[in-house]
């Protein structure tokens, strides 16, 4: 399992970062979109998978068992997600206006301001 | 009164003024007040703040809701966090102030104020926090913010600046949040006391190292350092000048403070591979940001490259890895972080006057604003390293670290680096001050409002120049507690307790 998440991971970053070498803005946002879940997934992989069950305690128990997936790291990506969320909702519309400001989307319109 | 309750003040007190903001009618007189109002609590906030963390023992540590400190949302307060807050405070109040005089109408019925409050949420927490991931909220806290400041203006290059911007910042968001799975992966805890304990012995290990490059990227991107930087002249420029002057002053020194508190603290045990990695990126960022600044003759192009070269001096300081060279180096940001936002101060309202930010275009201020004309030497003599400015301590102190260690070239590009400053400050002065106006057009009235914060920042770093004793002593205990915070601490050198004693007495052991 752990194998198919890493491949899954790396397959994310891979064609996040071809997209972000794209010179269309909108291909840019939707990789950087990729990369994000991409990090979202590692963060959940690094923890360690466990054996695959929930990470809840059961009733009657003091503590989760060994090999449990870490709770910890499954909070720390649900807020994760939450921001890439907002991040992503807020570029999408300053990507909107910036194509009817330019007219198109290519990213030759932005280098138009001296560095 | 104990400390601990403040501890968490510098965060609920902007963020429970931003939703009273939300609330006040939207015309720009209530909001104006209310902005100027909350923005001089917040300071009052960061005095008591450092007054008690400079009072207490050690670090002050808070756990919110009960919960142990590796599990719990942890808070940090030391001196370095508390220094830093007391600043970003000023900051805060002297931008709102400043602010009155040149954000519209329209802006403050954009929830102008609102936003800037929560970027003084997601500085303060950023600040104050002991964890890696809340490192990481904060950090979004305060870019969401900045990107809502930053397209606010909407003026023509607005959105191609904030484009870059906001992209960038993203890519490293991701960076960053990559670099502390692995990291958490490998600790099983983000807080920094922790992390530090735990992977002490562990500086070898692959999956420390991506780590460990992943948040040298994150925090890189975000301080501007050679060759992330390009991101910050082609966006900073862009906004209004109260924005950059907000922005400049302070958003890449929370980079800066990351890459202090992870790589000077936490995760100091890898210093052997970053150590020389910071003082070719220090003094690479030095060289770049200031023939950036040589080469532009436009105001705010100019300030925003400097930054990039003044980042470098704080980079340099973390590469020399030593309790001496932080202290250095916190004494240098927070002069840094003062002397930048008065420069933009200043530049807006030269540019106000002038009606253009192009130097070919300026002229004449020296005889039609003498005031604004000392108004600007003092920040741009103490960016360039004068006595007694706090500029001059500031450089005198880093250099002198630098020639302790005995990294000459160092040490030399430097000095190399601060007399280029000198020169692109000089630019501007006979530029805008001293060359005749290249128009017959009067120029437009100066209002004594908007030089008022301009005066108070550059009575503030005076006033470090003059008190520079007690200052230099707080970064000091700063730069130990953050040393302590390393278990694989750089070797103590033995030191001095404070400059002056030095030199009127021999000093004790």
């Amino acid at each position: 399992m752990e194998i198919l998440i890493s491949l899954l991971i790396g397959f994310l970053a891979a064609a996040g970062v071809y997209l972000l070498l794209q010179r269309n803005l909108f291909r840019v946002l939707i990789g950087l979109a990729l990369l994000a879940q991409s990090a979202n997934l590692l963060v959940f992989a690094a923890a360690g998978l466990g054996d695959g069950g929930h990470a809840i305690i059961a009733p009657g128990a003091e503590r989760l068992p060994e090999d449990h997936p870490d709770p910890l790291a499954q909070a720390l990506v649900l807020t994760a997600i939450v921001i890439s969320f907002g991040v992503l909702a807020f570029c999408l519309t300053l990507l909107k206006r910036a194509h009817r400001r330019s007219g198109d989307s290519d990213i030759a319109s932005l280098v138009k301001l001296d560095p | 009164m104990s400390v601990e309750p403040l501890v968490a003040l510098p965060v609920l007190v902007p963020l429970l003024a931003g939703v009273i903001m939300l609330c006040l009618p939207a015309r720009p007189g209530p909001r104006k007040a209310w902005l100027v109002a909350a923005t001089g609590i917040n300071l009052a906030v960061g005095c008591l703040l450092l007054q008690g963390v400079s009072r207490a023992p050690g670090p002050v540590e808070v756990v919110f809701g009960g919960w142990e400190a590796p599990v719990g949302i942890a808070f940090h307060a030391d001196l370095l966090a508390a220094m830093m807050v007391l600043v970003a405070a000023l900051i805060g109040f002297c931008g709102a102030w400043y602010g009155l005089g040149e954000i519209g109408r329209l802006l403050w019925r954009r929830h102008y104020g609102f936003f800037y409050l929560l970027l003084l949420v997601g500085i303060n927490g950023a600040f104050l926090t002991g964890d890696l991931f809340n490192l990481f909220v904060w950090f979004e806290v305060m870019l969401m913010a900045s990107f809502a400041m930053m397209v606010m203006g909407r003026s023509a290059h607005t959105v191609e600046g904030a484009t870059k911007y906001v992209v960038l910042n993203m890519l490293s968001s991701f960076f960053f949040l990559s670099g502390l799975g692995i990291l958490y992966g490998k600790a099983g805890s983000l807080n920094l006391n922790d992390v530090a304990v735990k992977l002490v012995d562990a500086s070898g290990d692959p999956m420390i190292l991506t780590s460990g490059a992943l948040l040298l990227l994150a925090f890189g991107i975000k301080a501007g350092v050679f060759p992330l930087y390009f991101w910050l002249p082609a966006s900073y420029p862009y906004t209004g000048f109260t924005t950059a002057a907000v922005f400049g002053g302070l958003l890449t020194k929370v980079g800066v403070y990351a890459l202090f508190r992870v790589f000077g603290g936490a995760l100091g045990f890898l210093s052997d591979l970053t150590a020389d990695l910071f003082l070719w990126i220090g003094a690479a960022t030095m060289i770049v940001g200031v023939l950036g600044a040589a080469s532009r003759f436009h105001l705010r192009r100019i300030l925003s490259f400097h930054i990039v070269s003044q980042i470098g001096y704080l980079v340099l300081g973390l590469g020399l890895f030593t309790q001496g060279a932080f202290a250095a180096a916190i004494f240098y940001t927070v002069h840094h972080i003062i002397v930048k936002t008065n420069l933009f101060f200043a530049a807006g309202v030269i540019a106000a006057s002038g009606r253009s930010e192009r130097l070919e275009k300026l002229g004449g201020l020296f005889t039609r604003a003498p005031l604004l004309a000392l108004l600007f030497a003092i920040p741009a003599l103490s960016l360039g390293g004068i006595p007694p400015l706090s500029g001059f301590f500031a450089k005198f102190l880093l250099i002198r670290e630098t020639l302790r260690e005995e990294a000459w070239g160092f040490a030399a590009v430097a000095l190399a680096v601060g007399v280029l400053t000198l020169f692109s400050m000089t630019k501007i002065w006979s530029e805008a001050f001293w060359k005749e106006s290249p128009r017959s057009a009067p120029l437009s009235r100066l209002r004594a409002g908007r030089l008022a914060p301009v005066a108070v920042l550059a009575a503030v770093t005076v006033g470090i120049g003059l008190a520079f004793g007690p200052v230099y002593e707080l970064a000091e205990r700063a730069a130990a507690q953050l040393v302590a915070q390393n278990p694989a601490a750089p070797t103590p050198v033995p030191r001095e307790l404070s400059m002056i004693a030095t030199d009127t007495e021999v000093s004790e052991p």
